[in-house]
């Protein structure tokens, strides 16, 4: 850490240089994707509580009107995507796995992409209060990936405070471009929800840290900031993952986040660039997260592109509307590192997924995934942000040894990057075991 | 499009997978032995291939033969045994006999390797345990040194070279004075720095000009190989420069008390095994610690423990004992020192 300081370079110890694959889409302009015409919005789209229905079979809804309510504080309400008729509530899959309870709207054809339900509001007079009521009103979750309701991280715990809103416009990921195209083609907007929520937080300092891949959008930002304002961009080492908040709060200000807690207990709260832009443009005139950018990209992909996607719409429509090639062989809902590769075209695209990557066959590197005994060669040990040691994780985990995992080795701690899989050379999937593991220590706790 | 023409497949991520395998590593330590083993072949003579061609095939055919008898799928294709045998081969005297670099090569696999469940398992590195195995048990023949650059190297075998099975060394006197090298003792530079006082320059050392095991004897060649393997990150640079840090921190305070009985840094540095054991034996990766701060205390300690053999033990060269000891320790060395987790005992937070 100090030598780090010493070159001064905005970045954290370990992780990996995955091949980027941005160029694919990272110059195409955000395009509206046509409704699909039947949307599916699930109810539990976000951690915590499941939305509850506020509409009925038959009833008509129309494009940005509630649909469903948040039930509870750690929960968040569904908005309509589209202008349409509710056909049912039902068990429907999802891309998680288990089916969720889900409002299947029939899109009317003449839908139109006008919002047509808001209710505008006054930001700057609003309290601190009533602006985390406003993001919980429109149903924010953290759209990096972690559909996590936003206004809960928005009232950080009273033993800590905080002093830094950390904004994460890294975009680690491989493939995936939709948070620089946000960067470029909506800098105001991001630029007001970060005000929005430095209020709301009470913080008096706000660090964009972008990768150092995407000057153009560091560019983009900082000509709109004043010098020496409240609110700063740095670009940060290009290194996967340097979005993980904990990776990204010791880049850009050199704090570790204490083992099992949270970044407030170091006094800073980290938000998605994508999730801050959405705030920007929602809160003022009262709307809810009806749509997402999307990356739609990789090999196996024939128009790539980042498009405007209305929440609910099915993957198979997208991935009509971008073609896929024949050998079109693993589709991935968010980046290629920790998203999710879906068994069915019928699950929906919800408020977290950043991006569609189909590979080909060959990109996944199946050819030669034979798992090899661990030659103890330490690169995962090299690799592991958390400074875990995956490589004696794996040895227990194929003992069985679930409880020694979490005990002594810090198994909690990993937040499953996949970095530790990734180099391996004996192909051993470690970051999969210690899922394994997790799932099963939790089970037995439960 | 319709799904008969999507065939998904369900993985859970990462769904990238870094493209290097198990094989390619240790195809590309093989890359980097074979300039040594050019080197070791040119500085002795047709003697060294045919030893390095037998250890080789010795371990290849033990490991397929103990694959075999575990029922296993034969673990020759993934390359580490072709290091092992040419490591062994390059750790023997150039006229070793042929049938003793066999059994060396049967242990090596055998006892070194196949006992503890094949490549990942062993404990220590298969290659010294073969030679430790030969160093017991044919205690003339692994001390008999043959000069470098004899004359007709390249068209007739070393006479020991070619002993029968089962038969002791033959004696290899006549065939020295008929090279005529002039004033060679039969004493590698080490012996002569140990019993004798007389030190081999530096330069003769680095370049290879001495007697000694077939492959230990240029630093250069040896250092070229360690450099490609590091540059590819396959080798672990941490292990070679805290071995060699090791030795020279151990031996500079001797030498500055007593110049006249103990070597130099420079000579501990390129005498001997030390550079071959440095480069590619105590960087063997199954046999050393995984942890960051284990692979400086396991390095270091081979370093330090070769020196305190080679001073104050009755073996001319500790090096192989350092290693193979630095090895049995290594999994002790990697349990208490294992990395503090990211944010671990982290101080109060920085304004």
């Amino acid at each position: 850490m100090k030598l780090l300081q010493l070159f001064r370079r905005n970045t954290f110890e370990h992780g990996i240089h995955p091949a980027q694959h941005k160029e694919l889409t990272s110059r195409l302009p955000i395009r509206r994707l046509p409704f699909a015409p039947q949307l599916i919005v699930p109810l539990s789209q976000h951690g915590g509580a499941p939305a509850v229905a506020l509409v009925k079979p038959g009833q008509e809804v129309v494009r940005g009107e509630p649909i469903a309510r948040a039930d509870g504080f750690v929960s968040v309400p569904m908005h309509a995507p589209a202008t349409g008729r509710v056909e049912a509530i039902q068990l429907m899959p999802t891309a998680r796995g288990p089916k969720t309870e889900a409002v299947i709207l029939q899109v009317y054809e003449g839908s139109s992409q006008e919002v047509l339900y808001d209710a505008p509001c006054n930001i700057d007079t609003l309290s601190t209060d009533a602006i985390i009521q406003a993001v919980q009103d429109s149903g924010m979750v953290g759209l990096g990936g972690a559909a996590f309701p936003t206004h809960v991280k928005m009232k950080p715990p009273p033993e800590h405070t905080v002093d830094t809103l950390v904004v994460n416009g890294c975009e680690c990921e491989p493939y995936l471009t939709c948070d620089h195209r946000l960067m470029l083609e909506q800098t105001d907007a991001l630029l007001a929800g970060i005000h929005i929520v430095m209020r709301a937080l009470g913080v008096k300092r706000a660090m964009i840290g972008v990768e150092d891949n995407k000057p153009d959008a560091i560019a983009a930002i900082a000509e709109r900031l004043p010098a020496n304002g409240p609110i700063s961009v740095q670009a940060v080492q290009t290194k996967y993952p340097q979005g993980a908040e904990k990776m990204l709060i010791q880049s850009l200000l050199g704090r570790r986040v204490p083992a099992a807690a949270f970044p407030s207990a170091v006094g800073v709260s980290v938000f998605n660039v994508g999730t801050l832009a959405q705030i920007g443009a929602l809160l003022p005139r009262g709307h809810g997260v009806i749509e997402r950018v999307v990356t739609v990209t990789g090999p196996g992909v024939k128009r790539p592109g980042n498009y405007l996607v209305p929440v609910g719409t099915p993957v198979r429509f997208l991935l009509e509307f971008a073609g896929s090639t024949p050998r079109a062989y693993e589709l991935i809902l968010g980046g290629p590192m920790m998203g999710m590769s879906v068994a069915s075209l019928d699950v929906p695209v919800t408020k977290a997924v950043s991006g569609m990557v189909v590979l080909e066959a060959s990109d996944a590197g199946l050819d030669e995934c034979k798992v090899q005994p661990c030659i103890r060669c330490a690169w995962c040990v090299e690799a592991c942000p958390m400074h875990l040691n995956p490589s004696t994780l794996g040895l227990l985990a194929a003992k069985r040894e679930y409880e020694v995992m979490a005990d002594s080795f810090h198994l909690n701690d990993c937040f499953e990057c996949g970095c530790c899989s990734y180099v391996c050379p004996a192909n051993i999937p470690l970051v999969q075991y210690f899922r394994i593991a997790k799932a099963i220590n939790r089970e037995q706790a439960a | 499009m319709n799904d008969s023409q999507l065939k998904i497949e369900l993985r859970t991520s990462p769904h990238l997978k870094q493209a290097v395998t198990v094989a390619q590593i240790m195809r590309n330590v093989v890359y980097a032995l074979l300039p040594v083993c050019a080197f070791a072949v040119y500085a002795f003579g047709i003697s060294v291939l045919a030893l390095l061609l037998v250890t080789t095939l010795s371990c290849v055919l033990s490991e397929s033969l103990f694959c075999r008898l575990a029922g296993r799928p034969t673990t020759v294709n993934d390359g580490s045994i072709v290091i092992t045998g040419l490591l062994l081969g390059l750790t023997l005297p150039p006229g070793f006999p042929l049938w003793m670099a066999a059994v060396a090569g049967f242990v090596a696999v055998g006892l070194g390797k196949a006992l503890f469940g094949g490549l990942g398992y062993n404990v220590m590195n298969p290659a010294l345990v073969g030679r430790a195995f030969v160093q017991a048990a044919f205690p003339v023949a692994i001390t008999t040194w043959t000069p470098a650059f004899a004359a007709g190297r390249f068209s007739q075998f070393i006479p020991s070279t070619l002993t029968l099975p089962f038969m002791q060394p033959v004696d290899i006197s006549a065939w020295l004075k008929q090279t005529q090298v002039d004033a060679f003792s039969g004493a590698t530079p080490l012996a002569l720095q140990k019993f004798e006082q007389l030190t081999t320059s530096a330069s003769d050392l680095f370049t290879g000009m001495t007697a000694g095991s077939a492959g230990e004897t240029s630093a250069l060649v040896i250092l070229a190989g360690g450099l490609y393997l590091a540059a590819r990150r396959m080798l672990d640079w941490r292990i070679p420069v805290g071995v060699l840090l090791g030795a020279v921190l151990t031996s500079l305070p001797f030498w500055l008390l007593d110049a006249a009985r103990y070597p130099d840094p420079l000579f501990v540095l390129f005498s001997g095994g030390l550079m071959l054991g440095a480069v590619f034996m105590a960087s063997d990766m199954v046999a050393s610690p995984v942890t960051p701060r284990g692979v400086w205390i396991y390095s270091l300690f081979i370093g330090v423990l070769t020196v305190i053999i080679r001073l104050f033990g009755g073996l001319t060269e500790g090096v192989m004992y350092a290693i193979l000891l630095g090895n049995a320790l290594s999994p002790l060395i990697a349990t208490i020192t294992q990395p503090r987790v990211f944010g671990a005992n982290s101080k109060e937070p920085r304004a």
